[in-house]
């Protein structure tokens, strides 16, 4: 089989006293899509925190398409990365945040073009072309124009994964997408995801919705207390889960 | 003589004249202070939330001195204590005055856009970076925009602050509105006239200033 996209190695991640990620394994495959479910302060979101280097880990290895994050080889020897190094790596992976963090003095496109005519060096015609064809990808070309303040979080949200994907980023990690959205607004953002997957993107996404895990993830990852407990087909973990923990979580969400 | 002149005669013959004089070196001062004191601020206030520990100390190190130590006194210091020290720095009224002022604008402006950068969502930085963007563009293309409106509130208080704060460079020589002001009001024996236009002199820009601020403010905010 191929490289994993994503490979983690026994990462740690301490904040002063608390450890909130105690020793983490996992690999996500080429076009495998990952939900990560569990009670909050389970270590979810800066274990995705943590794969964008965001967060630097306190120990163990995150790789990214088999490239170490944040250390290089030299003479045998592990040094820091420079900080463009750790540009370039970031750039890889697109990132989506529960409250959107869209640019607010930028339209929908701008923000789509931001980067990609910044980071990558892009024409600004090119990444405009490119930037309206992956707004009507999420249904929103005639938004192209509006500041985000003028759009709802549903497409506030649809804005910011156009956004992430107009870097090619080799996976998607999505850190409860639709936890900040009015209840009527989460199906036009899941429809999007799910498309995604569908497409082969690789994506791991932290979320509570549980529909959506079942449907649409080929392994759900349960995590409690910083560390991973059960993981396993969405029928396995979500049906029959093994672990009381997980059995207790879900009683309490489903 | 000039004693026996009525309130407006004196006012339009000899005060209003030479006031109009006055108020250029007031204003040309007010002009470069504010833009060295907003270069030099916005360089303070990256420094101060930079991760170098040693920037983040010269920084701290900058403002505390230049806030802790009234104006004039660093007036003084500039076009007295400077040419004692080394006498390649000596310098005309003008330009000491502008190295006082701007040196000390810079401290507080940089606490100002320390505050306004301080303000936004942290989430903005993130997202910044996770799309690719160095700290620097992160800086330059999310952060610093979202600032500007922002800023403008704080900064036209500095700016009207530093446009009557521009009287202490009388210690100096300056021949700006008040050191001016001041002649005129004992040469004629007639405080009243003098005193009295130079504060109209001074309330014209502050307000003036104040106008350009909210047409701005309004026009950033038509924007969003």
């Amino acid at each position: 089989m191929a490289e994993p996209i994503i490979r983690l190695e026994g990462v740690r991640k301490r904040f002063g006293k608390l450890e909130v990620l105690r020793g983490i394994d996992l690999q996500v495959w080429p076009g495998e899509v990952v939900c990560i479910i569990g009670p909050s302060g389970s270590g979810k979101s800066t274990l995705l925190r943590c794969i964008n280097y965001l967060e630097k880990v306190t120990a163990g290895r995150v790789y990214v398409d088999g490239q170490l994050v944040g250390k290089r080889e030299v003479g045998g020897r592990l040094v820091d990365m420079s900080e463009r190094e750790l540009d370039r790596m970031r750039a890889q992976i697109g990132m989506v945040f529960q409250r959107f963090n869209l640019f607010p003095h930028l339209t929908a496109l701008e923000n789509v073009t931001l980067a990609p005519i910044q980071v990558k060096k892009m024409p600004r015609a090119e990444a405009e072309a490119r930037g309206m064809e992956l707004l009507r990808k999420v249904g929103l070309a005639d938004k192209a124009h509006e500041y985000p303040a003028r759009l709802s979080g549903g497409q506030q949200q649809r804005v910011a994964i156009a956004r992430a994907l107009a870097m090619e980023p080799k996976a998607m990690l999505f850190d409860e997408p639709t936890s900040a959205l009015d209840p009527e607004l989460v199906g036009e953002v899941l429809a999007v995801m799910k498309d995604l997957a569908r497409e082969g993107m690789t994506m791991v996404v932290v979320t509570h919705e549980m529909g959506f895990a079942r449907e649409v993830a080929d392994r759900v990852i349960f995590m409690d207390g910083g560390m991973i407990l059960e993981e396993g087909p969405p029928a396995a973990v979500m049906s029959a889960p093994r672990h009381p923990r997980t059995r207790e979580f879900l009683s309490k969400v489903l | 003589m000039a004693d026996r002149l009525g309130f407006w005669e004196l006012s339009v013959q000899v005060v209003i004249p030479q006031l109009l004089v006055a108020v250029r070196w007031t204003l040309a001062l007010t002009i470069c202070a504010a833009v060295l004191g907003t270069a030099l601020g916005l360089v303070i206030a990256l420094m101060r939330i930079s991760r170098s520990r040693s920037l983040r100390a010269l920084a701290t190190g900058y403002v505390t001195l230049l806030r802790g130590t009234p104006l004039m006194l660093q007036l003084l210091f500039i076009y007295y204590g400077l040419p004692q020290i080394d006498p390649r720095l000596t310098f005309d009224p003008f330009p000491a005055a502008v190295i006082g002022m701007g040196l000390n604008s810079g401290a507080y402006i940089a606490e100002i856009i320390r505050a306004a950068i301080q303000s936004i969502d942290k989430g903005q930085m993130e997202a910044a970076r996770s799309l690719g963007l160095s700290y620097g563009q992160a800086m330059r293309f999310v952060i610093l925009p979202q600032t500007y409106r922002r800023l403008i509130p704080p900064m036209v208080n500095e700016l009207v602050a530093l446009s009557k704060d521009t009287a202490q460079a009388m210690v100096i020589g300056l021949e700006e509105l008040l050191r001016t002001g001041s002649h005129l009001a004992s040469r004629f024996a007639r405080p009243g006239p003098a005193y009295l236009w130079t504060a109209v002199f001074y309330l014209g820009i502050t307000v003036v200033l104040s106008a350009v601020a909210t047409h701005l403010e309004q026009k950033l905010e038509a924007k969003e």
